[in-house]
Protein backbone atom coordinates (compact mmCIF):
# COMPACT_ATOMS: atom_id res chain seq x y z
CA UNK A 1 0.00 0.00 0.00
CA UNK A 2 1.42 3.65 -0.56
CA UNK A 3 3.16 4.50 2.73
CA UNK A 4 1.27 7.79 4.21
CA UNK A 5 4.04 8.20 7.09
CA UNK A 6 7.02 8.72 6.66
CA UNK A 7 9.78 5.82 7.43
CA UNK A 8 11.04 5.32 10.81
CA UNK A 9 15.17 6.82 9.97
CA UNK A 10 12.99 9.62 8.29
CA UNK A 11 11.23 10.98 10.76
CA UNK A 12 12.06 14.44 11.58
CA UNK A 13 13.25 15.76 15.33
CA UNK A 14 13.86 18.82 16.16
CA UNK A 15 17.28 20.44 15.88
CA UNK A 16 19.87 22.89 16.85
CA UNK A 17 18.84 26.28 18.05
CA UNK A 18 21.98 28.22 16.53
CA UNK A 19 21.99 31.71 18.58
CA UNK A 20 21.04 35.19 17.53
CA UNK A 21 23.83 37.24 16.14
CA UNK A 22 24.82 39.60 18.91
CA UNK A 23 25.03 42.63 16.93
CA UNK A 24 21.85 42.46 14.36
CA UNK A 25 19.06 45.13 14.86
CA UNK A 26 16.49 42.85 12.66
CA UNK A 27 16.33 39.25 12.59
CA UNK A 28 14.37 36.61 10.63
CA UNK A 29 14.30 32.74 12.49
CA UNK A 30 15.01 30.05 9.24
CA UNK A 31 13.39 26.82 10.30
CA UNK A 32 15.72 24.52 7.97
CA UNK A 33 15.70 20.99 6.84
CA UNK A 34 18.86 19.04 7.82
CA UNK A 35 20.07 15.44 6.87
CA UNK A 36 23.79 14.29 7.01
CA UNK A 37 24.25 10.99 4.98
CA UNK A 38 27.27 10.35 6.63
CA UNK A 39 26.34 10.42 10.49
CA UNK A 40 22.82 7.90 11.07
CA UNK A 41 20.77 10.21 12.87
CA UNK A 42 17.02 10.85 11.46
CA UNK A 43 16.48 14.54 9.78
CA UNK A 44 16.34 17.62 12.30
CA UNK A 45 15.15 21.30 11.86
CA UNK A 46 17.93 23.55 12.63
CA UNK A 47 16.66 27.45 13.81
CA UNK A 48 18.54 29.94 12.45
CA UNK A 49 18.41 33.81 12.99
CA UNK A 50 19.32 35.78 9.62
CA UNK A 51 20.87 39.67 9.98
CA UNK A 52 18.37 41.35 7.83
CA UNK A 53 20.42 44.10 7.41
CA UNK A 54 23.08 42.00 6.04
CA UNK A 55 21.35 39.88 3.41
CA UNK A 56 19.72 40.44 0.27
CA UNK A 57 15.42 40.19 0.59
CA UNK A 58 14.82 36.51 -0.93
CA UNK A 59 14.84 33.35 0.43
CA UNK A 60 18.45 32.18 -1.19
CA UNK A 61 19.73 35.08 0.32
CA UNK A 62 19.19 34.13 3.96
CA UNK A 63 20.06 30.63 3.05
CA UNK A 64 23.50 31.69 1.93
CA UNK A 65 23.88 34.29 4.70
CA UNK A 66 23.24 31.37 6.77
CA UNK A 67 26.45 29.42 4.85
CA UNK A 68 28.66 32.26 5.01
CA UNK A 69 28.11 33.29 8.91
CA UNK A 70 26.37 30.68 10.84
CA UNK A 71 27.18 27.00 9.24
CA UNK A 72 28.97 26.41 6.39
CA UNK A 73 27.78 23.12 5.98
CA UNK A 74 24.20 23.87 5.51
CA UNK A 75 23.80 22.28 1.75
CA UNK A 76 21.54 23.55 -1.54
CA UNK A 77 21.56 23.94 -4.55
CA UNK A 78 21.84 27.63 -6.14
CA UNK A 79 23.44 29.27 -9.41
CA UNK A 80 21.42 31.77 -11.57
CA UNK A 81 19.93 33.31 -8.56
CA UNK A 82 17.01 35.26 -10.62
CA UNK A 83 14.74 32.37 -11.70
CA UNK A 84 16.49 30.69 -14.71
CA UNK A 85 18.07 28.04 -13.61
CA UNK A 86 16.16 26.09 -11.46
CA UNK A 87 18.34 24.67 -9.11
CA UNK A 88 17.08 26.46 -5.51
CA UNK A 89 13.66 24.67 -6.17
CA UNK A 90 12.78 23.83 -2.12
CA UNK A 91 9.30 23.73 -0.22
CA UNK A 92 9.18 27.35 1.25
CA UNK A 93 6.57 27.36 4.03
CA UNK A 94 4.83 24.71 2.34
CA UNK A 95 4.78 25.46 -1.25
CA UNK A 96 7.20 24.58 -3.73
CA UNK A 97 9.37 27.52 -5.63
CA UNK A 98 12.29 28.80 -6.30
CA UNK A 99 14.02 30.64 -3.06
CA UNK A 100 15.83 32.92 -5.73
CA UNK A 101 12.37 34.93 -6.51
CA UNK A 102 10.44 33.69 -3.25
CA UNK A 103 10.56 36.98 -1.19
CA UNK A 104 11.10 37.06 2.75
CA UNK A 105 8.49 40.02 3.08
CA UNK A 106 5.86 37.85 1.39
CA UNK A 107 6.23 34.64 3.76
CA UNK A 108 3.40 35.35 6.42
CA UNK A 109 3.95 34.36 10.07
CA UNK A 110 7.61 34.36 11.62
CA UNK A 111 9.72 31.87 11.00
CA UNK A 112 10.87 30.76 7.29
CA UNK A 113 10.43 27.10 6.99
CA UNK A 114 12.75 25.59 4.58
CA UNK A 115 12.94 21.83 3.60
CA UNK A 116 13.46 20.29 0.23
CA UNK A 117 10.88 19.33 -2.68
CA UNK A 118 8.72 16.78 -1.13
CA UNK A 119 8.41 12.71 -1.69
CA UNK A 120 12.02 12.86 -3.42
CA UNK A 121 14.91 11.27 -1.52
CA UNK A 122 17.39 13.61 0.16
CA UNK A 123 20.82 13.78 -0.56
CA UNK A 124 22.18 16.25 1.83
CA UNK A 125 20.16 19.35 3.27
CA UNK A 126 17.98 20.95 1.34
CA UNK A 127 19.31 18.57 -2.39
CA UNK A 128 17.08 16.19 -3.30
CA UNK A 129 18.04 13.50 -5.95
CA UNK A 130 15.73 14.25 -9.22
CA UNK A 131 17.86 11.16 -11.10
CA UNK A 132 14.49 9.43 -11.75
CA UNK A 133 12.63 13.08 -12.64
CA UNK A 134 16.02 13.66 -15.51
CA UNK A 135 15.19 10.42 -16.82
CA UNK A 136 11.66 11.08 -16.99
CA UNK A 137 12.57 14.01 -19.06
CA UNK A 138 15.03 11.87 -21.02
CA UNK A 139 12.16 9.82 -21.52
CA UNK A 140 10.22 11.77 -23.70
CA UNK A 141 12.67 12.62 -25.89
CA UNK A 142 12.78 16.29 -25.93
CA UNK A 143 14.37 17.21 -29.59
CA UNK A 144 12.79 17.79 -33.04
CA UNK A 145 12.80 14.40 -34.99
CA UNK A 146 11.97 14.45 -38.31
CA UNK A 147 12.05 12.05 -41.07
CA UNK A 148 11.95 14.40 -44.11
CA UNK A 149 15.37 15.68 -45.18
CA UNK A 150 16.99 18.64 -43.03
CA UNK A 151 16.02 21.87 -45.38
CA UNK A 152 19.40 23.90 -46.56
CA UNK A 153 18.16 26.84 -44.34
CA UNK A 154 15.64 26.00 -41.83
CA UNK A 155 12.66 24.16 -40.23
CA UNK A 156 10.27 26.78 -41.45
CA UNK A 157 7.16 27.45 -39.07
CA UNK A 158 4.40 30.15 -38.97
CA UNK A 159 3.38 32.47 -36.44
CA UNK A 160 0.58 30.83 -35.62
CA UNK A 161 2.34 27.84 -34.97
CA UNK A 162 5.29 29.05 -33.14
CA UNK A 163 2.62 30.93 -31.02
CA UNK A 164 1.38 27.75 -29.87
CA UNK A 165 4.45 26.95 -28.27
CA UNK A 166 4.01 29.57 -25.87
CA UNK A 167 3.67 28.95 -22.27
CA UNK A 168 4.99 25.14 -23.02
CA UNK A 169 8.56 26.07 -24.03
CA UNK A 170 9.68 28.13 -20.64
CA UNK A 171 9.85 25.29 -18.16
CA UNK A 172 13.36 25.03 -16.51
CA UNK A 173 12.96 21.85 -14.98
CA UNK A 174 12.74 23.17 -11.46
CA UNK A 175 10.99 20.17 -10.52
CA UNK A 176 8.23 22.53 -8.05
CA UNK A 177 5.33 20.93 -10.08
CA UNK A 178 6.01 17.22 -10.35
CA UNK A 179 7.01 16.90 -6.36
CA UNK A 180 3.78 18.87 -5.57
CA UNK A 181 1.87 16.32 -7.26
CA UNK A 182 -0.05 13.70 -5.15
CA UNK A 183 -0.21 11.25 -8.01
CA UNK A 184 3.11 11.72 -8.56
CA UNK A 185 4.29 10.96 -5.08
CA UNK A 186 2.37 7.81 -5.29
CA UNK A 187 3.46 6.67 -8.36
CA UNK A 188 7.06 8.74 -9.44
CA UNK A 189 7.93 5.25 -10.55
CA UNK A 190 5.50 5.00 -13.14
CA UNK A 191 3.56 8.37 -13.50
CA UNK A 192 6.04 11.18 -15.70
CA UNK A 193 4.86 13.80 -13.96
CA UNK A 194 3.28 17.26 -14.80
CA UNK A 195 6.69 18.49 -15.95
CA UNK A 196 8.13 15.77 -18.53
CA UNK A 197 4.21 16.01 -19.69
CA UNK A 198 4.57 19.55 -20.53
CA UNK A 199 7.57 19.17 -22.10
CA UNK A 200 6.08 16.13 -24.38
CA UNK A 201 3.00 18.53 -24.89
CA UNK A 202 5.60 21.19 -26.51
CA UNK A 203 7.08 19.00 -29.00
CA UNK A 204 3.90 17.61 -29.77
CA UNK A 205 2.30 20.67 -30.17
CA UNK A 206 5.30 22.30 -32.51
CA UNK A 207 4.56 21.89 -36.04
CA UNK A 208 7.81 21.15 -37.19
CA UNK A 209 7.86 17.74 -34.87
CA UNK A 210 6.73 15.07 -37.67
CA UNK A 211 6.71 12.42 -34.25
CA UNK A 212 3.58 13.49 -32.92
CA UNK A 213 1.63 9.98 -33.18
CA UNK A 214 5.15 8.32 -31.73
CA UNK A 215 5.28 10.77 -28.89
CA UNK A 216 1.39 10.02 -28.01
CA UNK A 217 1.78 5.72 -28.18
CA UNK A 218 4.14 6.78 -25.65
CA UNK A 219 2.32 8.11 -23.28
CA UNK A 220 -0.91 6.48 -23.81
CA UNK A 221 -1.03 4.40 -20.76
CA UNK A 222 -2.78 4.18 -17.55
CA UNK A 223 0.30 5.38 -15.19
CA UNK A 224 2.86 7.45 -17.52
CA UNK A 225 -0.15 10.10 -18.41
CA UNK A 226 -3.42 9.02 -16.86
CA UNK A 227 -2.20 8.97 -13.53
CA UNK A 228 -2.86 13.05 -13.82
CA UNK A 229 -6.12 13.51 -11.96
CA UNK A 230 -6.47 17.23 -12.59
CA UNK A 231 -5.40 18.31 -9.26
CA UNK A 232 -3.86 21.57 -10.15
CA UNK A 233 -1.11 21.33 -7.87
CA UNK A 234 1.61 21.77 -10.41
CA UNK A 235 -0.14 24.56 -11.68
CA UNK A 236 -0.09 26.15 -8.56
CA UNK A 237 3.29 25.79 -7.78
CA UNK A 238 4.56 26.94 -10.79
CA UNK A 239 7.19 29.64 -9.92
CA UNK A 240 7.35 30.94 -13.92
CA UNK A 241 3.23 30.85 -14.11
CA UNK A 242 3.18 27.97 -16.56
CA UNK A 243 0.27 25.37 -16.57
CA UNK A 244 1.17 21.91 -16.66
CA UNK A 245 -2.55 20.54 -16.46
CA UNK A 246 -3.64 22.15 -19.11
CA UNK A 247 -1.12 20.70 -21.02
CA UNK A 248 -1.60 17.45 -19.89
CA UNK A 249 -5.73 18.16 -20.44
CA UNK A 250 -4.63 19.03 -24.17
CA UNK A 251 -2.56 15.87 -24.40
CA UNK A 252 -5.64 13.81 -23.11
CA UNK A 253 -7.79 15.35 -26.12
CA UNK A 254 -5.11 14.50 -28.66
CA UNK A 255 -5.69 10.56 -27.86
CA UNK A 256 -9.53 10.94 -27.88
CA UNK A 257 -9.44 13.07 -30.64
CA UNK A 258 -7.28 10.11 -32.83
CA UNK A 259 -9.40 7.49 -31.43
CA UNK A 260 -13.23 8.57 -31.25
CA UNK B 1 11.19 14.61 1.46
CA UNK B 2 13.10 10.97 2.43
CA UNK B 3 16.65 10.86 4.32
CA UNK B 4 17.94 7.80 1.98
CA UNK B 5 21.20 7.64 -0.27
CA UNK B 6 20.13 8.41 -4.07
CA UNK B 7 18.10 6.60 -6.14
CA UNK B 8 20.34 4.01 -8.29
CA UNK B 9 22.23 3.27 -5.23
CA UNK B 10 20.74 0.01 -5.04
CA UNK B 11 20.19 -0.87 -8.21
CA UNK B 12 22.81 -1.22 -11.49
CA UNK B 13 19.70 -0.39 -14.14
CA UNK B 14 20.18 2.88 -15.57
CA UNK B 15 17.74 5.68 -14.81
CA UNK B 16 16.26 5.57 -18.37
CA UNK B 17 15.87 1.67 -18.55
CA UNK B 18 13.99 1.69 -14.89
CA UNK B 19 11.30 4.73 -16.44
CA UNK B 20 11.28 2.79 -20.18
CA UNK B 21 10.49 -0.15 -18.07
CA UNK B 22 8.44 -2.56 -20.45
CA UNK B 23 7.19 0.68 -22.20
CA UNK B 24 3.83 1.62 -22.77
CA UNK B 25 0.28 0.12 -22.30
CA UNK B 26 -1.27 1.89 -25.38
CA UNK B 27 -4.18 1.94 -22.89
CA UNK B 28 -6.17 4.46 -20.60
CA UNK B 29 -7.63 6.63 -22.90
CA UNK B 30 -10.81 3.80 -23.18
CA UNK B 31 -11.26 4.24 -20.32
CA UNK B 32 -10.62 8.02 -19.41
CA UNK B 33 -13.35 8.24 -22.54
CA UNK B 34 -15.69 6.11 -21.18
CA UNK B 35 -15.86 7.73 -17.85
CA UNK B 36 -16.34 10.93 -19.09
CA UNK B 37 -19.32 9.36 -21.23
CA UNK B 38 -21.22 7.89 -18.56
CA UNK B 39 -20.71 11.39 -16.32
CA UNK B 40 -22.52 13.01 -19.18
CA UNK B 41 -25.10 10.12 -19.42
CA UNK B 42 -25.96 10.58 -15.54
CA UNK B 43 -26.02 14.15 -15.61
CA UNK B 44 -28.92 13.70 -18.37
CA UNK B 45 -30.32 10.57 -16.57
CA UNK B 46 -30.10 11.71 -12.93
CA UNK B 47 -33.59 13.83 -13.26
CA UNK B 48 -36.23 11.29 -15.17
CA UNK B 49 -34.09 8.96 -12.39
CA UNK B 50 -35.22 10.47 -9.50
CA UNK B 51 -38.76 11.47 -10.79
CA UNK B 52 -39.29 7.89 -11.12
CA UNK B 53 -37.86 7.09 -7.80
CA UNK B 54 -40.40 10.13 -6.08
CA UNK B 55 -43.63 8.12 -8.50
CA UNK B 56 -42.00 4.70 -6.45
CA UNK B 57 -41.92 5.98 -2.90
CA UNK B 58 -44.52 4.08 -0.84
CA UNK B 59 -46.00 1.90 -3.47
CA UNK B 60 -45.97 -1.68 -2.62
CA UNK B 61 -44.67 -4.50 -4.81
CA UNK B 62 -47.63 -4.48 -7.60
CA UNK B 63 -47.83 -0.64 -7.95
CA UNK B 64 -43.93 -0.53 -8.96
CA UNK B 65 -44.40 -3.26 -10.80
CA UNK B 66 -47.28 -1.49 -12.86
CA UNK B 67 -45.25 1.51 -13.20
CA UNK B 68 -41.50 -0.21 -14.49
CA UNK B 69 -44.08 -2.30 -16.95
CA UNK B 70 -44.04 1.50 -18.66
CA UNK B 71 -40.82 0.63 -21.48
CA UNK B 72 -40.00 4.03 -21.26
CA UNK B 73 -39.36 3.78 -17.81
CA UNK B 74 -37.73 0.79 -17.19
CA UNK B 75 -35.29 1.49 -19.92
CA UNK B 76 -34.39 4.81 -17.69
CA UNK B 77 -33.65 2.77 -14.58
CA UNK B 78 -31.60 0.45 -17.10
CA UNK B 79 -29.38 2.81 -18.47
CA UNK B 80 -28.77 4.93 -15.28
CA UNK B 81 -27.69 1.32 -13.77
CA UNK B 82 -25.41 0.56 -16.83
CA UNK B 83 -23.86 4.35 -16.66
CA UNK B 84 -23.17 4.34 -13.14
CA UNK B 85 -22.12 0.88 -12.22
CA UNK B 86 -19.56 1.89 -15.50
CA UNK B 87 -18.66 4.76 -14.06
CA UNK B 88 -17.92 3.41 -10.22
CA UNK B 89 -15.87 0.62 -11.80
CA UNK B 90 -13.67 2.63 -13.38
CA UNK B 91 -13.29 4.93 -10.76
CA UNK B 92 -12.08 2.52 -8.40
CA UNK B 93 -10.00 0.74 -10.40
CA UNK B 94 -8.45 4.53 -10.71
CA UNK B 95 -8.31 4.52 -6.91
CA UNK B 96 -7.00 0.90 -6.62
CA UNK B 97 -3.93 1.55 -8.98
CA UNK B 98 -3.33 4.80 -7.64
CA UNK B 99 -2.95 3.38 -3.80
CA UNK B 100 -2.30 -0.45 -4.18
CA UNK B 101 1.20 -0.67 -5.13
CA UNK B 102 1.37 -5.00 -3.74
CA UNK B 103 1.40 -6.63 -7.21
CA UNK B 104 -0.54 -9.13 -6.16
CA UNK B 105 -2.23 -7.05 -3.61
CA UNK B 106 -3.37 -5.08 -6.42
CA UNK B 107 -4.47 -7.37 -9.18
CA UNK B 108 -6.48 -9.54 -6.76
CA UNK B 109 -8.15 -5.89 -5.59
CA UNK B 110 -9.38 -5.43 -9.50
CA UNK B 111 -10.52 -8.76 -9.97
CA UNK B 112 -12.80 -8.31 -7.46
CA UNK B 113 -13.87 -4.74 -8.47
CA UNK B 114 -14.87 -6.48 -12.02
CA UNK B 115 -16.49 -9.35 -10.23
CA UNK B 116 -18.59 -7.02 -7.53
CA UNK B 117 -19.24 -4.17 -10.71
CA UNK B 118 -20.92 -7.29 -12.69
CA UNK B 119 -23.12 -8.78 -10.06
CA UNK B 120 -24.30 -5.65 -8.92
CA UNK B 121 -25.04 -4.69 -12.42
CA UNK B 122 -26.52 -7.99 -13.14
CA UNK B 123 -28.55 -7.92 -9.93
CA UNK B 124 -29.94 -4.35 -10.42
CA UNK B 125 -31.02 -5.39 -14.04
CA UNK B 126 -32.66 -8.32 -13.28
CA UNK B 127 -34.70 -6.76 -10.69
CA UNK B 128 -35.46 -4.08 -12.74
CA UNK B 129 -36.64 -6.34 -15.96
CA UNK B 130 -38.63 -9.02 -13.29
CA UNK B 131 -40.94 -5.97 -12.36
CA UNK B 132 -40.86 -4.61 -15.63
CA UNK B 133 -42.58 -8.33 -16.65
CA UNK B 134 -44.59 -8.48 -13.89
CA UNK B 135 -43.48 -11.90 -13.08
Amino acid sequence: MVKFALPRKSKVTEGKNWPKPESASETREFKVYRWNPDDDENPRVDTFHVDLNECGPRVLDGLIWIKDHIDPTLTFRRSCREGVCGSCAMNINGQNTLACTKSLHDISGDAVKVNPLPHQPVVKDLVPDLTNFYAQYASIEPWLKTTTSTPQKEWRQSREDREKLDGLYECILCACCSTACPSYWWNSDRFLGPAALLQAARWVTDSRDEAAGERLDYLEDPFRLYRCHTILNCTKACPKSLNPAEAIATLKLKLVERQV
Amino acid sequence: MTATPPSGAKSMRTPLGRVRNHGSAHSGTTDFWRQRLTSVAMILLIVPMVVVMMILLGRNQAGAAQILGSPPIAIIMLLFVVASIWHMKIGMQVIIEDYVHDGKLKLASIMANNFFSVTLALTAAYAIFKLSSGV
